[in-house]
């Protein structure tokens, strides 16, 4: 796998063979669900709409963790904002039905808006403290939508809501089969294909910020905090604005989800979906869209083919020692760990992150101290 | 009257378990700077422990003293070689990582150990059997069980016992003069990796004390439990002065009575808008907010920065 | 006394600044010219480097003030005092050690430009101009440094003396007009201290005014038009380095004993 990506690297060297790559995977993803159709059944294309939804996500946190180096362990908080946004402002639930082409910016708005109120006050701590608050944060919000179903039914508490318009664009519903080109689609492959544009959008965005000025002052933000501050670098605003970014991202893959879905309940925004996301970007390579592209797929796909350890099992002792759902947990937890200890870069690293996250190199490691605490 | 103190009593029982888990943290993150997310699996390992030793003994013919100390010994030990391994495998190697590596470490342990406990004892909450007849006391209109009186004592002892150790004794000097710099520590003769391996020893010994008492006190065990009293009692220590031992109790205690009076008149200060299951978001607010305003707890002097 | 001029570029004001009970600056006040090159020197643990991170922002003054170019700095934030103008190198070099050497200088030019999210994601002609403004500005102090040849290496990888002309580099990225320099000639050789002494001077012609701390009493005297020298946190002399060098308060800061 590892020279596969060397691979692909050199490959970008040359102009001619870069562009047939390009268009050969181009090509491979808007074919993917009927090739998997044929292959590997329908179930698979709803995995690969999940696997987009987990890319836009972990794109989203790498924002965070990976161009700015906060750790950020309630990210999905800002998931659980646009998805219950979408899933209040388009169900029976008030009664209200606004379209998709409104939520969507909205939710992105909101959760940029709660990044923003998270943000301001606890981004001055230091890393690990934030780690902690934004975990608990995550759990706040997770809190409060299983029990703001009184005195004021707003969130419909630990059942969720149901029914959740679908997405559509005006009379055109994703959720209905469609003849077009006499091809047939199903409901999954119209949203296997609107993920598709908008996690396109969600890297190429990802890639324009990396490599502009924002994406050099976070490099440098994580890099010597205070050299940054030194060096000019609002390390309070670009924080936030890093922040805000990631929460917008996280806020559209919710309303996606909600109206992918047609449901949604707290249970499904827990510290563990936080974990696997992260997981996605430390898995994938801090800091390297490609990379953490790679992650969230190996992480979807994954528990997918843990499926198959139960039948294994059963032929193997003629019974399910552990139940292969247990062990998904299990595996991102290890992944974690051994990415750390063995290759904490990740296993497809952007050139520059990689040095820096192998621990024996010199000025890398001095005490990164924040500004903050210098002062008091 | 009554519900006052009922809630007071309640607090400092709550309280002193949350300062037995944040002594824990308190002590490595002085010594180490580290922030040990998989603390609070410790406490849930210890009290699962316990929990299987005592069901396995039950039927045996021993008395049923013996049973629970050998039971609390086990889970106690068992809980000891745990941090240690998890010092030695996971965050020895990371020393001079930068800091988020050991960090996600510790997130990736706590999820891990989480799941072995899930694998090993089911999904399900598991009945801690530890029958203590639990004789009510009436003090002042309020009332106090024998297990929580049992539950009190043996927070006070450990946390005294600990704070003697750390300011009276020689190894509690060399885990000082560890906290203050590892390099001239060690310099001076102290070995610095054996004091890091101690402070995780006597603070899972500690967390394991605290996972049997909370156990046996909610008469409940789950494979989830430690996550949660995990983050309360690292607000604990936040809260009394991360790195200051005083302080993990003090802000155990604190966050104990904080909790149960805010659980208590929650309904009544919001008009009824909030109830009492919102009791766990308390600790988070209280965590914020000492973040926010005094990030070097109440009684904190400087934070400790990693050397 | 501060000298009297009638283009005064940095004053300082009795600025205090303690740590618990240790006085680190007491009262300390001067005052720099513009075109000058001031030198600040002291025996170790004088305050020197404190007196830099009280000016750059890093440390809150106890009390007292400065300005720079009549602008109150005191306790303004470190980003706010570079974007008026003050930049500083650092003792134990803070570069950003896994990028490369014109992506450290490039951050530098941050505070001068102004591309938001919509431009950067977007690439508007007005963003795109920035950013080449960016990167030329960048390889041209690369150039002016002598260290073109090293762009694309990461910072870290360069050698020590090269590591510390990018990181003036850098710090002239942001367009200052006084350049504070914390003991920029440490660990370097003599000909490296030659090299930087030059470079010094060429800093100055070309119109910045520079603040020098410095161990290497041949660069200071050499190079500088002005020298305060600070002992425990006072400043115990000022004027030019003829006269700061007869001074015998100096000499038994530096000896530990009268004359």
């Amino acid at each position: 796998m590892l020279s596969l990506f060397a691979h692909w690297q050199t490959l970008k060297q040359n102009p001619r063979n870069a562009w047939i790559a390009w268009i050969a995977l181009g090509l491979l993803l808007v074919a993917l669900p009927f090739l998997s159709d044929w292959t590997l059944g329908r179930s698979w294309v709803r995995i690969l709409a999940f696997v987009l939804l987990y890319v836009m996500l972990a794109l989203g946190l790498n924002i965070v963790v990976g161009f700015a180096g906060l750790l950020d362990l309630g990210y999905v908080a800002f998931f659980a904002v646009g998805a219950y946004l979408y899933a209040l402002l388009a169900s029976p639930h008030f009664g209200i039905h606004l379209p998709f082409w409104v939520l969507l910016p909205l939710g992105a708005l909101v959760a940029c808006v709660f990044g923003v109120l998270l943000g301001a006050p606890t981004l001055r701590l230091r890393g690990d403290y934030l780690a902690i608050v934004t975990l608990g944060f995550g759990e706040i919000i997770r809190i409060f939508l299983n029990n703001l179903n009184a005195p004021i039914n707003l969130t419909n508490g630990p059942q969720g809501v149901n029914l959740i318009d679908p997405v559509s664009f005006g009379d055109f519903s994703l959720s209905k089969s469609h003849d077009l080109f006499g091809i047939n689609f199903a409901p999954v492959h119209n949203y296997y294909y609107l993920f598709l544009v908008i996690a396109l959008i969600i890297i190429f965005v990802g890639f324009r910020l990396q490599h502009s000025r924002l994406g050099r002052a976070w490099a440098a933000i994580r890099e010597d905090e205070v050299a940054a501050a030194a060096t000019g670098i609002n390390t309070r605003n670009m924080k936030l604005l890093a922040f805000a970014m990631g929460a917008s991202f996280g806020g559209v893959s919710g309303g996606l989800f909600a109206g992918f879905q047609g449901f949604v309940s707290p249970e499904s925004f827990t510290l563990i979906e936080s974990v696997m996301v992260l997981c996605m970007v430390v898995l994938g390579g801090m800091g390297h869209i490609p990379g953490v592209i790679v992650g969230a797929i190996l992480l979807v796909a994954l528990p997918e083919a843990l499926r198959y350890l139960g039948p294994l099992q059963q032929s193997l002792f003629n019974k399910v020692l552990v139940d292969p759902a247990d062990l998904r947990m299990l595996l991102f937890g290890l992944v974690l760990v051994v990415m750390m200890i063995f290759r904490p870069s990740g296993i497809w690293p952007s050139p520059t992150r990689q040095r820096e996250l192998t621990p024996e190199d010199g000025i890398a490691n001095q005490e990164k101290e924040s500004v903050y605490d210098a002062n008091r | 009257m009554d519900i006052f103190l009922q809630q007071i009593i309640n607090g400092l029982v709550l309280g002193s378990i949350y300062a037995l888990v944040a002594l824990g943290y308190s002590m490595v993150y002085g010594i180490l700077g580290l922030i040990n997310f998989a603390h609070g699996e410790v406490v849930m390992i210890g009290a699962m422990i316990a929990l299987a030793m005592l069901q396995a003994l039950a039927s045996s013919s021993m008395p049923i003293a013996v049973i629970i100390l050998l039971s609390l010994l086990v889970a106690a030990l068992v809980c000891m070689a745990l941090g240690y391994a998890m010092e030695k495998v996971c965050y020895r190697p990371l020393r001079n990582a930068p800091r988020l590596a050991p960090l996600i470490t510790a997130i990736g342990l706590s999820i891990v150990l989480q799941n072995i406990a899930m694998i090993a004892w089911g999904r399900q909450f598991v009945a801690f059997p530890l029958q203590i007849h639990a004789t009510q006391h009436a003090i002042a209109g309020a009332s106090i069980s024998d297990l929580q009186i049992l539950i009190i004592l043996v927070a006070t002892a450990s946390a005294v016992a600990l704070l003697l150790l750390v300011h009276k004794t020689r190894l509690g000097r060399a885990m000082r003069a560890t906290a203050q710099d590892h390099r001239i520590a060690g310099l001076m003769g102290v070995n610095v990796n054996t004091i890091i391996s101690v402070a995780f020893v006597l603070g899972s010994a500690l967390a394991a004390a605290a996972g049997i008492m909370i156990a046996a006190y909610y008469g409940l065990a789950h494979y989830s439990m430690g996550a949660l009293l995990g983050l309360k009692a690292f607000t604990a220590a936040v809260l009394g002065g991360i790195g200051n031992l005083g302080g993990a109790v003090v802000g155990g205690l604190l966050l104990g009575l904080i909790e149960s009076l805010g659980a208590g008149y929650i309904g009544a200060l919001t008009g009824g808008f909030l109830g009492s299951h919102y009791q766990d978001i308390f600790a988070f607010f209280v965590l914020i907010l000492v973040l926010i305003f005094r990030p070097s707890g109440l009684l904190g002097e400087r934070v400790a920065e990693r050397a | 006394m501060p000298i009297a001029s009638t283009d005064t570029l940095l004053r300082v004001h009795s600025v205090t600044k303690s740590f618990g009970g240790l006085m680190a600056l007491s009262e300390v006040s001067l005052s720099i010219s513009r075109g000058q090159i001031y030198g600040l020197i002291g025996p170790n643990g004088a305050g020197k480097t404190t007196l830099f991170n009280v000016l750059t922002g890093l440390y809150h003054a106890d009390h007292g003030e400065f300005q720079l170019n009549g602008i109150h700095l005191a306790n303004k934030k470190p980003h706010k005092i570079a974007q008026h103008g003050l930049a500083r190198t650092f003792q134990n070099i803070r570069l950003f050690a896994n990028m490369t050497a014109l992506e450290n200088v490039m951050v530098g030019r941050h505070a001068r430009t102004h591309t938001g999210v919509l431009g950067a994601i977007l690439r508007t002609p007005h963003a795109r101009a920035e950013e080449k403004e960016i990167r030329d500005r960048a390889r041209e102090l690369l150039s002016y440094m002598g260290i073109a040849a090293f762009a694309e290496d990461l910072a870290k990888n360069l050698s020590y003396g090269d590591q510390r002309r990018l990181e003036i580099a850098r710090a002239m990225a942001t367009d200052p007009q006084l350049l504070a320099l914390d003991e920029p000639a440490a660990g370097m050789n003599a000909t490296e201290t030659t090299a930087l002494k030059k470079l010094i001077e060429k800093i100055r012609s070309d119109g910045l005014t520079v603040l020098l701390i410095e161990h290497d009493m041949k660069l200071v005297m050499g190079v500088c038009d002005t020298v305060a020298v600070l002992d425990y946190g006072e400043k115990i002399a000022e004027g030019s380095p003829q006269e700061v060098q007869r001074d015998p308060l100096v000499i038994e800061a530096y000896l530990g004993c009268a004359p």
